[in-house]
């Protein structure tokens, strides 16, 4: 299973790469992540819990950055092993490429799941980890962006509207 | 009237009673005192090398006696093949080991790693997550052909390629086929996958293990077909255990399909572990297991080339077969596709000349043997599309094609090695004809026309070898068993009789017909015969029930039983009537003095067999027993014609089966309900390959379609009313009751008429579609509307 994306994140690429190897980043982006342990040299320890279609599980597996060209790309490489549940693993290649306002973060992602996951969840399994893929970064983006209202138009009028919610209450 | 006692009466199922009130028996329903609980821990890799296996955690926890894993079966047999199928060249085919728990790889997902023993089910099942694999994944191979290429991973390490072997048959024909298609008038070439195939009986598997140390006797239950081969098998060759020592049990076996014929691991797993911890040991297949564990069936992808000459009749068939046999080599796998497949190639024609090339190839995928039809399906499948696409090619009437190249002259002689004995191919497409109201069929298309639908008529014809068969026969072809059967006649002092059969009932009713044939033989009541079957410890011994064969085979050695029975009794008769044997009469269990009033009844003459007081001890020995063994001389050569009609709905491709007709031709039928339950229940498992079913892997070796949610089992609304008939009887020239066997027809003679019924449709929507795979969903129905 493949999927590719991208997206621009409104930060310089240097303070998406810092992000990047950031375990409590990491952990706080990868969706269901309960523990995350390690260094980028020697390799992260990751629990993730999951629900595939019928299939619940604790994922307990390793996660290694490799191929890292500092500022530019790497390879994000995980592998997770649910007992019963099966197994899932998938590399996610990331490039970052400067551009006006902010840094576009690419993403192509190829995952292999295995045992129960595969016989009872295949038929769905591409959408989950295309909504996945999409909780990660959207996650990883407000993580690096920072609060919203800082930053963005949007927030901005958020901001608004709380202002102006509050006048009326 | 129809009649209401014997042969030939519909006598409702007396086993019904049972299942229909909850009270069968089932391997599950056995809980043996101080009885453990196996789970086997299965590999998630498709391919794998074997690191290391940390069990240290998982024995400490709470209810585990043991766990087990491959080192603990060294020096112990692993699970042996059947059928050895010699290759074009003369070699045997490659055959490699294959061990009861995974030694060293893993070869497929699914494959046992580790047992673990423990008090209870839930304690098994907790301590198997506690157990530390390192498995190394491996390159996985799924496409046969690609199994095939040059530098793919070998599923086995020890054999110099996947390719189990290169089959061809007739060899002697090879050179003239080829000849003859070069020079055809015309030739149809027709691609096709005859798909895989999950048997999914509605029991799943289940092997209960128990050893006596008093005696050193070792009995295991289990849902098998045929518990003498698993009792032969298992002893001889995995644990060594001589057959004096090993009692297998087969009791209510919810459907077999073919799946419950082969010697698992399981069974030989929980007998083994039986011995050494000295208590009882259970194992319950999971629906989730049994879809990774169960052998499957089918998985052949095939091309063949029909030619004919300036008149339309068949000259030569050519076919060209890849057959998956997964990691291992199931009980029966290589015979499926080579014996149960070429030689049934000329199907209900006069081919004169035949050549087929089979390779049986070895990927990382649950291995595959036979289901329902077992390459009968697959052979009928193929001869029937590539007719009615040559039909279609050449502008000629489907039906007309079939009939101008009919066998009509019985015995038949086929190019592939067979001996067809009887036959009226004409007769069943006469049937055929009527009961499905085909000179109707114009009128109906047009109300289908009306709605904006397509509707299409598809027609097959089918033969298939059953009452599998003469030892001699199958020992030349590489069968490593006789296929005789056995039956002991037991009668009681009252008269009452205890049939004990070598044939396994696990849906076919035999506990109803059986009886039926002995009834009419001594003219008693049906109720007071019984029929005892599934336990190695109380029958004489028997090879089990698939391929059609229980009636044919086994009926047979009853009948030739019963025979012995009844000319002891005349003796005993002729004692007490004091008259010579030769004028006893036996006739609604009267015996009687030909040309006199001087009678015994059937209970006097029993009575007088085991209370000898007036008996002719100096000629005969008390009692009233016999056992017959029957070999049969030929196979049996059950026929018929299908027909399908559909509608497709051009906008979704979504196909429904409006009418389906049997017109079959089993010989001598003995009970015609029956027959026609199982000709319904084969109809439906062959429209559900047509339509619904598939086994799918994806490009790693993980079995996808693993539940049914995502494997189609047919359902009610997906199958029509079927009209069926079994009047043209062409009785089996060499069995005493001349029957042929119904069990597999409606499986083998289906799919063709469901696909050749679809093409139809699309055609008379101004689509020529040349071909489409099974199943038919309406996104492949669709695609080819719209391609």
């Amino acid at each position: 299973m493949e999927l590719s994306d991208s997206r621009v994140i409104k930060a310089s690429p240097d303070a998406v790469w810092a992000a990047i190897l950031d375990p409590e980043v990491l952990k706080a982006c990868i969706p269901g992540c309960q523990e995350m342990a390690g260094s980028v040299e020697q390799g992260f320890e990751a629990t993730v819990v999951q629900k595939i279609g019928p299939v619940k599980a604790t994922f307990k597996g390793a996660v290694q950055l490799m191929d890292i060209v500092p500022g530019q790309s790497c390879t994000i490489s995980g592998e997770g092993k649910g007992g019963p549940a099966g197994f899932a693993k998938g590399d996610a290649k990331i490039k970052l490429t400067p551009q006006e306002g902010g840094t576009l973060l690419e993403y192509a992602v190829e995952a292999k799941i295995g045992g129960k996951i595969a016989q009872l969840g295949s038929r769905i399994i591409d959408g989950v980890a295309r909504k996945l893929a999409d909780e990660f970064f959207a996650k990883f983006q407000s993580v690096v962006e920072g609060p919203a209202e800082e930053t963005s138009d949007e927030g901005g009028e958020a901001t608004e509207k709380k202002g102006w919610l509050k006048r009326i209450f | 009237m129809p009649k209401d006692h014997g042969i030939g009466a519909s006598q409702k199922r007396r086993e019904d009673v049972r299942f229909l009130t909850g009270r069968g028996q089932y391997t599950d329903d056995i809980n043996l005192h101080g009885q453990t609980y196996v789970y086997f821990l299965r590999s998630d890799v498709a391919h794998g090398k074997i690191n290391s296996i940390d069990t240290s955690a998982a024995e400490a926890m709470e209810g585990v006696v043991r766990i087990f894993t491959g080192a603990d079966f060294e020096g112990i047999g692993g699970l042996p093949c059947g059928w050895q199928v010699t290759d074009r060249f003369g070699q045997p085919m490659q055959e490699p080991g294959h061990p009861v728990l995974a030694r060293g790889k893993v070869r497929h997902v699914g494959d046992p790693i580790a047992a673990i023993v423990a008090e209870t089910k839930e304690q098994a099942r907790d301590a198997a997550e506690a157990i530390v694999l390192d498995i190394e994944e491996l390159p996985a191979v799924v496409d046969m052909k690609a199994a095939l290429a040059e530098g793919a991973a070998k599923v086995h390490d020890e054999l110099s390629s996947n390719l189990c072997y290169d089959w061809g048959f007739v060899e002697d024909n090879k050179a003239a086929v080829d000849e003859a298609i070069k020079n055809a008038a015309h030739v149809t070439t027709l691609e096709l996958v005859n798909n895989r195939l999950i048997a999914n009986p509605m029991e799943p598997r289940v092997a209960v293990g128990d050893y006596n140390f008093a005696n050193d006797e070792s009995t295991l239950y289990t849902t098998s077909q045929n518990p003498h081969v698993i009792r032969l098998l298992m002893g001889a060759f995995v644990l060594g255990i001589p057959e004096h020592k090993l009692r297998v049990v087969a009791p209510d076996v919810g459907g077999g399909f073919g799946t419950k014929i082969f010697h698992y691991a399981e069974e030989a797993f929980v007998t083994f572990a039986a011995r050494q911890i000295k208590r009882p040991v259970k194992w319950t297949s999971t629906r989730s297991e049994a879809f990774m564990s169960d052998a499957h069936g089918r998985d052949h992808v095939t091309k063949i080339e029909l030619a004919l000459d300036a008149d339309n009749n068949f000259t030569a068939l050519r076919c060209e077969t890849y057959a998956n046999m997964g990691a291992y080599l199931s009980t029966f796998a290589p015979s499926v596709p080579t014996w149960l497949h070429g030689t049934l190639l000329a199907g209900n024609y006069r081919t004169p000349l035949i050549y087929t090339n089979v390779k049986a190839v070895f990927t990382n995928t649950v291995p595959v043997d036979a289901y329902r039809g077992a390459g009968r399906p697959e052979a009928t499948f193929q001869i029937e599309r590539v007719v009615d696409k040559a039909a279609r090619e050449l502008g000629v009437d489907p039906i007309q094609l079939r009939r101008q190249n009919f066998i009509t002259q019985f015995p038949y002689s086929t190019p592939v090695a067979v001996q067809y004995d009887t036959g009226d191919y004409v007769a069943t497409m006469d049937k055929l004809e009527e009961i499905m109201d085909m000179s109707g069929f114009a009128a109906r298309r047009k109300e289908s026309e009306a709605k904006g639908k397509w509707r299409g008529l598809g027609v097959n014809c089918y033969i298939e070898a059953c009452g599998i068969a003469p030892s001699n026969l199958v020992g030349q072809l590489g069968a490593r068993a006789g296929l005789y059967d056995a039956a002991t006649v037991r009668v009681n002092a009252t008269g009452s009789i205890s049939v004990m059969v070598g044939a396994h009932s696990h849906g076919q009713g035999h506990e109803t017909t059986f009886p039926q044939v002995i009834a009419e033989m001594i003219g008693i009541d049906e109720s007071q015969i019984d029929i005892v079957h599934g336990d190695s410890s109380k029958i004489p011994f028997g090879m089990g029930t698939y391929g059609s064969r229980s009636l044919a085979v086994c009926g047979s050695a009853m009948v030739r039983a019963t025979e012995k029975v009844i000319r002891k009794a005349k003796k005993i008769a002729a004692h007490l009537l004091e008259a010579s044997e030769a004028d006893i009469e036996l006739k609604n269990g009267k015996f009687s003095v030909a040309g006199t009033d001087k009678s015994v009844d059937w209970a006097g003459v029993t009575l007088a067999a085991y209370v000898p007081h007036n008996y002719p001890l100096e000629d005969i020995e008390p009692g009233l027993e016999e056992t017959a063994f029957y070999d049969p001389s030929n196979f049996t050569y059950p026929s018929g014609a299908y027909a399908c009609e559909v509608e497709v709905d051009p906008e979704t491709g979504k196909v429904q089966i409006l009418k389906f007709a049997a017109a079959d031709d089993f010989g001598n039928v003995v009970n015609p309900m029956i027959v026609e339950g199982q000709v319904h229940g084969g109809i439906a498992q062959g429209i559900g390959q047509a339509m619904l079913e598939a086994a799918i892997y994806d490009e790693n070796g993980q079995l996808q379609s693993a539940s049914y949610m995502d494997y189609a089992m047919p359902r009610a609304d997906d199958v029509p009313f079927y009209i069926v008939d079994h009047s043209c009887a062409t009785p089996c020239t060499h069995n005493p009751l001349g029957v042929k066997g119904c069990g597999e027809a409606g499986a083998i003679g289906s799919p063709p008429a469901v696909v050749n019924a679809v093409i139809d449709a699309l055609a008379s929507g101004g689509k020529n579609v040349g071909h489409i795979n099974m199943p038919l969903t309406p996104h492949r129905v669709w695609k080819a509307i719209n391609s």
